[in-house]
């Protein structure tokens, strides 16, 4: 089973699906970030499954996803504190309650 | 009874469980043990919780469940064989992202308005999207032929800092500037404006 790229490759969409349910189901704007690094980590994890069993990407999945884990610790500080600047304006993190434009 | 033992109860047969069922595949036939039985019993973890990231009330231990996320995909990543992968997902995620995360709940929490509703209105079309992008890539991954190789191969660390800094010297320079940008924009964000509200 650890020697099978399917077996890493549906654990992976697995977690992509989570993710999606988190970012599209939950209220805090938070939580939907918390979705998105789910998100990112089932690809990452897909990348280094095909890194690890492919013949041509043995090297290069690793490092394509270690540029993936920092793009994601940059999208993640931008996003927090797009949401903490929101949130100063608004006092309220839940994202239902950003209605300004639709009012 | 009470409540707690009945808790701390329901812990051990859920642990008992999800080590249960790998030993007993491994008994029967279907896996193999060594390598398979620790990776089904990480991806038991992993998926639990990360279902538990997007399910639970309280978001504080949402942030919580998500650092257990991470160190299962971290054990995931030493089992197929990127282990300098594993240790910057523990240094990154678990030790820069999820300390992050946890600041901006601490931040954003508010007494007087406790979220009684965690989900949207449309958290069943979201639930049945979401079961349906995953056997669509389960089916996916079944019906398509990788050429995969039939043993995984161990990435060795100094192999890839090689390959790090001769082939991808230009995307590693930009990802140091990507990063530079990302914290002057992230301060610059936060930043308390001068008589703006507090």
């Amino acid at each position: 089973m650890s020697d099978s790229l399917d077996a890493y490759l549906v654990l992976s969409g697995l977690l992509f699906a989570i993710g999606t349910f988190g970012f599209l189901a939950r209220r805090n704007a938070i939580s939907m970030l918390m979705s998105i690094e789910l998100m990112l980590n089932a690809v990452n994890l897909a990348i280094v499954a095909f890194g690890s069993f492919i013949k041509g990407l043995a090297t290069d999945g690793s490092v394509i996803a270690i540029v993936v884990m920092a793009v994601a610790a940059a999208e993640a500080t931008v996003g927090l504190s797009i949401v903490i600047a929101i949130f100063r304006n608004r006092n309220t993190p839940l994202v239902d309650e950003y209605d300004a434009m639709r009012r | 009874m009470p409540r707690s033992l009945l808790t701390i109860l329901g812990v051990f047969v859920l642990i008992g469980a999800a080590v249960g069922l790998p030993v007993g595949l491994a008994i029967l036939g279907l896996i193999r043990w060594g390598d398979d039985i620790l990776f089904f019993v990480l991806a038991e973890i992993l998926i639990g919780s990360g279902l538990l990231v997007v399910t639970m009330r309280d978001i504080i231990r949402c942030g919580l469940a998500m650092i257990v996320c991470f160190g299962a995909l971290a054990g995931i990543y030493v089992i197929a064989g990127a282990p300098l992968v594993a240790a910057a997902q523990v240094l990154i995620y678990i030790g820069a992202i999820s300390v992050l995360i946890l600041f901006a709940i601490m931040l954003t929490q508010t007494k007087a308005a406790p979220s009684r509703l965690v989900f949207q209105t449309q958290a069943i079309g979201a639930a049945i999207a979401a079961v349906i992008l995953a056997i669509v890539i389960a089916l996916t991954v079944g019906a398509t032929d990788w050429q995969a190789l039939a043993q995984r191969v161990h990435t060795a660390t100094d192999q890839l800092a090689r390959v790090l800094f001769a082939d991808y010297v230009l995307p590693f320079e930009i990802v140091s500037v990507l990063l530079l940008a990302a914290v002057v924009g992230g301060v610059f964000l936060a930043k308390r404006e001068e008589g703006g509200p507090s």
